[in-house]
């Protein structure tokens, strides 16, 4: 008998709908579905009360419409007033409206859950089933607060009705899912793994759901349920394919209850009971085995159920990686499905394989299918076939195979689907730089991809190649013969124009000795290609072509000719035009020796983790990139899904390197500079720090031309090249020499500030995002903090006493990023607040608390910020800070938020130091002398001897010396390792001048520090502070 | 977890759409008309399992569907679910759909898709299976029809339908 019978419809529907179906254009549909809403509206806000048969006929005309892709925005009112009706078919209508149309935050959820409510009491089954339908459905938060306690009762209950007990373990699980603060563990969680023992398969299904997502959190509150799921699956699995009767799905015992149950096992390790672990082996071989068996049915529903089993059992085989005759069966099973008729089989094994991959024992069992692999990318005509088929080789790939896997791929990319090229493009740069033996072989396979899917080679790949031949010193002249002979192609890539220009602007010298290739040759071919280029290439040509000014001057007058033409002198485009002005200009005026300074090779870069890797991780997930080391237990950790909050997988380590990449980095399009600069387009990837002084020391340099104050004192007055007595002789100090001192440093002060702003240029970052094109706001310091993202987290303070941007904090939900500037006695800090999760963060708020007497000393103005912040997303907060008087104590950024129904507080100390309140000053040797006397007072100077924490290395001291805020003054101590600077401390209320000494003494490993300042507080603080920075 | 399960016609006109996460309207059109046109452009007898479209999110998710004479069945699924046995709920769903119906067509789908949704229900909820075993969901779809009947009785108004 069919279950609805076609003739009881609603005539009043089924009119509609014939109407709305026979509509010719949209515009008719729209008119007729207009006229159908205002009919319903005023039936709603009619007088006449409406009988439960026409309120459901119209509900149903809603659901229609609202299917159709129009918003529906009345009705909810009645729907809701459908629930508390007794009628079943009423109530069931309002429950379906509410569960497709209205969302979790409708403001109707309070006489929804009253009706919910009602319904859970009530008894019925039937209206237990309809109220639990609908709060898994909507799933809101507010109801999970309703209703999380009485869920789990009726799941327990022993007078609960099967078909309640199904319903109530999910919903359980959505709430859980959605809630899981609210879901308390408790006494039910015991009685729920019991369920695995249930009588009714269906309650089983549903209570193995729900344990499995239960386990993932808590995994030794569900340990019991292991020995409980072997048992369940050792009957299903050897039982005859009558007993189970409605369970057994084309001559399949249970098949969808087995997955589910092995789904669970992979929640767990092995059983360490050898008993349950013998008998779960029995069954993987028995589903093993059955695979063998001729089929029971010719019908594909039978071998879909039984090899869902088969794949589900390979899983936990694969997951728990302990048997080595079950990977090796597991392997050989999925090497006969690599050639099985149905598509659907071979998608499967080749996805299964990649995860066996990585297994130890298997690795070599899976590359013998190397070939069946390669045939697939050949010949399959699925692309979400041959995309495993990559992913597959992509895995399976090692030293002993990489050459025939990385020819296949790129041979494969020529016909490649558009939608899997630039995926493909990564695997390969990644594959032949991993398994590069010689680097010959990996510039060609690079250059390779760029002729062949050029515009799917991505920046990070070309920039991955530039830095890798930077780096090796064997392949440049190898690398710049090849792209020399690349370039010779008619119509080549841009991205191989980029590389090209780099490399030879780097290295054309290598092959310059060949006439074929002489300097006017390779400066022809590059420029022949110039005109075609977009603007971002014309600017690094341009680059380039300076470059071989310093490495060719034979060719110098033919550049400066091409330099100075109009086209580029007079480019519209603001960045051409002002390097060929720059470029022309420095090649006229500068001596060679400048020249061949300024425009000396590339330094290498340091190693770090491939940006492709990086990048190609992004772009699949975690989890999705087999990384034969890491991507181990990920699938354990994804078992149940949707539950991203709790599980850390491996992967998710590397997100922090690229929140720093996107703090530090503000996109600034690649721009090639000479030599120091043209790093910047690589800075955008989160790499390469530039040794700090090559920007510092010049800029502090040219200040000191500002001070031409000359005044005569002895070196041997204050004996700065001998080590005792600077702390003896003190001679009264005049009660006006603080003031002396600042009135001098005022008097210059045009001057000084300017000298200021320039020393702390490098260090002070341009706060806006905006990068400052033509000076890199990515400074060196900044990536000095991206390479070592503060292991300590406790005190994040000191390590921010010599730098002004960084990670101030990170833990597995957020990281805070800070950029800071000082100028005087006024900062402002940037806080980046970086949600690392995928799940927003609800009423976020932050706060500085200032004790006393910090409080007095120094205004902390936080300006307010949005209460959430979406996953993934950065939250910015401004900060302005205000220095009334010297301190010493640190603010505390308290931060609250809701992350999961959890609140979560952070408190961190904001490194805001007295130091960076500091002007730098630049003088000269008498003046410096002639200060230090008049500082001579006991309590003006502290000193401090210690030992050095880091290696004694001078420029790493001397930016650490700028970076603390004072200029570095050179040539003023005769002893030439000593250190010496001096700035002016300034706070609202008043200035204090500062001189300091550092005298390494690099045989004992220690330092002395010497300070001079008008306040003795400030004296000391400045000493502690500095202290621990060497 | 079952992310959303829709039904659409070889044209692309959605017969039923049922999401288990919240998106906005505009954003669950949106998926549909993109679904459609993943699936659609498919070759018979190349596999049922593809990677989700951008808009359901990421490549964690995959669509698994079949295609019955004019209608498409999509499971928008993550990777929790077994593909395979996605693929036999999918026919478990369309064979209870064609007990209930008696040789089901779209047009059953069309002028009864409160049904449909009530089918649906006995075996997904919330984006879990709830039951597999057909007998059990006929049955109980079956009980819900004779209250349903019950009630009509009295409440059916023989007066003008419209």
């Amino acid at each position: 008998m069919p279950a609805v019978s076609k003739g009881d419809g609603m005539r009043g529907l089924a009119v509609f709908i014939s109407d709305i179906r026979n509509c010719k254009s949209k515009e008719a549909e729209i008119k007729r579905i207009n006229k159908e809403l205002a009919n319903i509206r005023s039936k709603f806000k009619g007088d006449k009360a409406l009988d439960g048969y026409s309120k459901k006929k119209y509900v149903c005309k809603l659901l229609f419409i609202f299917l159709l892709g129009h918003d529906i925005d009345f009705g909810h009112m009645e729907a809701v007033n459908l629930l508390s009706s007794n009628k079943y078919t009423e109530k069931q209508i309002g429950y379906l409206f509410i569960s497709v149309l209205v969302n979790s935050n409708s403001d109707l959820i309070r006489l929804i859950n009253n009706a919910i409510k009602n319904d859970l009491s009530s008894r019925n089954p039937t209206f237990m089933n309809l109220a639990l339908h609908c709060i898994a459905n909507v799933g809101s938060r507010e109801m999970a607060e309703a209703f999380a306690a009485d869920v789990p009762r009726i799941l327990v209950a022993g007078d609960t009705m099967d078909s309640v007990k199904q319903s109530a373990a999910l919903c359980l699980l959505r709430l859980n899912r959605t809630s899981p603060d609210l879901v308390p563990m408790g006494e039910w969680t015991a009685r729920v793994v019991h369920l695995l023992n249930d009588q009714h398969l269906g309650v089983v299904t549903a209570a193995t759901s729900l344990i499995t997502t239960l386990a993932q959190k808590n995994p030794d509150d569900f340990k019991t349920s292991v020995s409980l799921a072997v048992a369940r699956l050792s009957r299903i699995v050897t039982s005859a394919s009558t007993d189970l009767q409605d369970y057994t799905y084309y001559f399949v015992a249970a098949p969808w209850l087995s997955v589910k149950l092995l789904r669970l096992l992979q929640c767990y390790p092995p059983p360490e009971d050898a008993a349950i672990r013998g008998r779960l082996t029995e069954c993987l071989e028995t589903i093993l085995n059955k695979a063998q068996e001729p089929p029971k049915s010719k019908k594909v529903q039978h071998s879909n159920a039984k090899n869902a089993v088969l794949f589900e059992a390979i899983s936990l085989i694969i997951h728990h990686d302990s048997e080595p005759t079950l990977l090796v069966r597991a392997c050989n099973q999925l090497g006969q499905f690599l050639q099985h008729r149905e598509t659907n089989l071979r998608y499967l094994a080749l996805e299964s394989m990649c995860t066996l991959a990585s297994s130890e024992f298997s690795h070599e069992a899976v590359k013998t299918h190397i070939d069946t692999v390669i045939n697939a990318l050949k010949t399959e005509r699925d692309v979400s076939v041959r995309q495993r088929a990559v992913d597959l080789l992509y895995a399976m790939c090692d030293r002993s195979n990489a050459k025939q896997i990385v020819a296949e791929m790129l041979s494969y990319l020529e016909t490649a689907d558009y939608s899997i090229r630039e995926e493909i493009v990564l695997k390969v740069a990644i594959l032949a730089e991993k398994y590069a033996v010689d680097y010959t072989w990996y510039v060609d396979t690079i250059l390779n991809l760029i002729r062949i899917a050029g515009d799917y080679v991505s920046e990070e790949v070309w920039y991955r190649v530039i830095q890798i031949v930077i780096n090796r010193d064997d392949v440049q002249g190898y690398a710049a013969k090849t792209v020399f002979e690349a370039l010779q192609a008619p119509a080549c890539h841009e991205n191989l124009v980029k590389v090209g220009g780099y490399i030879l602007g780097e290295f054309g010298n290598l092959i310059a000795g060949d006439p074929r290739s002489s300097p006017l040759v390779q400066f022809n071919l590059l420029h022949s290609k110039f005109h075609l280029c977009s603007v971002p290439t014309r600017a690094l040509l341009l680059s380039a072509y300076i470059k071989f000014i310093n490495l060719f001057p034979e060719v110098k007058g033919t550049i400066q000719e091409v330099l100075r033409s109009d086209s580029q002198l007079r480019n519209a485009d603001v960045e051409l035009q002002q390097r060929a002005v720059e470029y022309l200009r420095l090649s006229c005026i500068a001596s060679t020796d400048i020249l061949a300074t300024v425009l000396e090779e590339m330094p290498p870069f340091p190693e770090r983790e491939s940006s492709i890797l990086a990048k190609l991780k992004r772009k699949k997930g975690p989890g999705t990139v087999p990384d034969i080391e890491e991507n181990r237990k990920e699938r354990n950790a994804n078992v149940n899904g949707g539950t991203n909050h709790t599980t850390t997988t491996p992967n998710a380590k590397t997100s922090p390197a690229s929140f720093v990449g996107d703090l530090l980095a503000p996109a600034p399009p690649p721009t090639n500079r000479p030599r120091p600069v043209s790093s910047s387009s690589f800075l955008q990837t989160p790499l390469t720090p530039l040794p700090s002084q090559a920007c510092a020391i010049p800029l502090a340099a040219s200040a000191g031309t500002f001070y031409q104050v000359a005044a005569a004192a002895s070196p041997d007055l204050l004996g700065l090249g001998s080590p005792s007595p600077l702390s003896s002789t003190p001679p009264a100090l005049p009660p006006t020499a603080a003031s002396l001192l600042i009135d001098v440093f005022s008097e210059n002060s045009p001057g000084a500030a300017a000298a200021a702003a320039a020393a702390a240029a490098p260090i002070a970052v341009p706060a806006a995002p905006v990068a400052d094109d033509n000076f890199s706001s990515i400074t060196p310091e900044s990536l000095h903090v991206a390479d070592s993202i503060l292991a300590d987290v406790q005190e994040p303070t000191d390590k921010f006493v010599c730098k002004n941007n960084g990670v101030l904090y990170e833990n597995q939900l957020l990281q805070i990023g800070l950029k800071c500037e000082y100028r005087q006695s006024l900062g402002r800090m940037y806080v980046f607040f970086g949600n690392k999760t995928s799940t927003q963060f609800l009423s976020f708020a932050t706060s500085v608390v200032c004790q006393e007497p910090l409080a007095s000393q120094l205004n902390v103005h936080p300006k307010p910020v949005d209460p959430t912040v979406d996953g993934g997303a950065q939250l910015q907060q401004i900060i302005n800070i205000e220095c009334v008087s010297d301190f010493v104590e640190a603010a505390v950024l308290n931060i609250q938020f809701r992350y999961g129904g959890i609140l979560q507080n952070i408190a961190v100390k904001l490194p805001i130091t007295l130091n960076k309140f500091f002007q730098p000053t630049e003088m000269i040797s008498q003046d410096f002398f002639q200060r230090w006397k008049q500082l001579s007072a006991p309590q003006q100077e502290v000193q401090n001897i210690f030992k050095a924490k880091h290696s004694m290395d001078t420029e790493v001291t001397k930016a650490k010396i700028i970076g603390f805020g004072v200029a570095l003054l050179d040539g003023v101590d005769p002893n030439p390792s000593n250190f010496v600077g001096a700035g002016v401390i300034h706070t609202k209320t008043t200035q204090v001048g500062c001189l300091l000494r550092l005298e390494p003494n690099t045989q004992a490993q220690m330092y002395r520090l010497t300070l001079r300042t008008s306040r003795d507080t400030v004296s000391q603080r400045l000493c502690d502070l500095l202290s621990d920075q060497f | 977890m079952i992310k959303a399960i829709l039904i659409f016609n070889n044209h692309g006109k959605p017969r039923l759409s049922k999401f288990y996460e919240h998106y906005s309207e505009d954003t669950e059109q949106q998926i549909i008309r993109e679904t459609f046109h993943l699936v659609s452009k498919r070759d018979e007898n190349v596999c049922n399992f593809l990677e989700g479209g951008i808009l359901i999110g990421g490549s964690d998710n995959k669509l698994i569907y079949r295609h019955y004479a004019t209608l498409y069945f999509v499971f928008c699924v993550d990777s929790s679910e077994s593909e395979l046995g996605i693929l036999d709920l999918i026919q478990v769903f369309v064979e209870t759909l064609d007990k209930c119906f008696e040789n089901v067509c779209e047009l059953d789908l069309i002028f009864h898709v409160d049904k449909v949704h009530n089918i649906l229900g006995e075996m997904v909820m919330g984006g879990m299976v709830l039951e597999t075993n057909m007998n059990e969901i006929i049955t109980q779809v079956d009980s819900q029809n004779k209250m349903e009947k019950s009630e009509t009785f009295i409440f059916q108004s023989p007066r003008q339908d419209r």
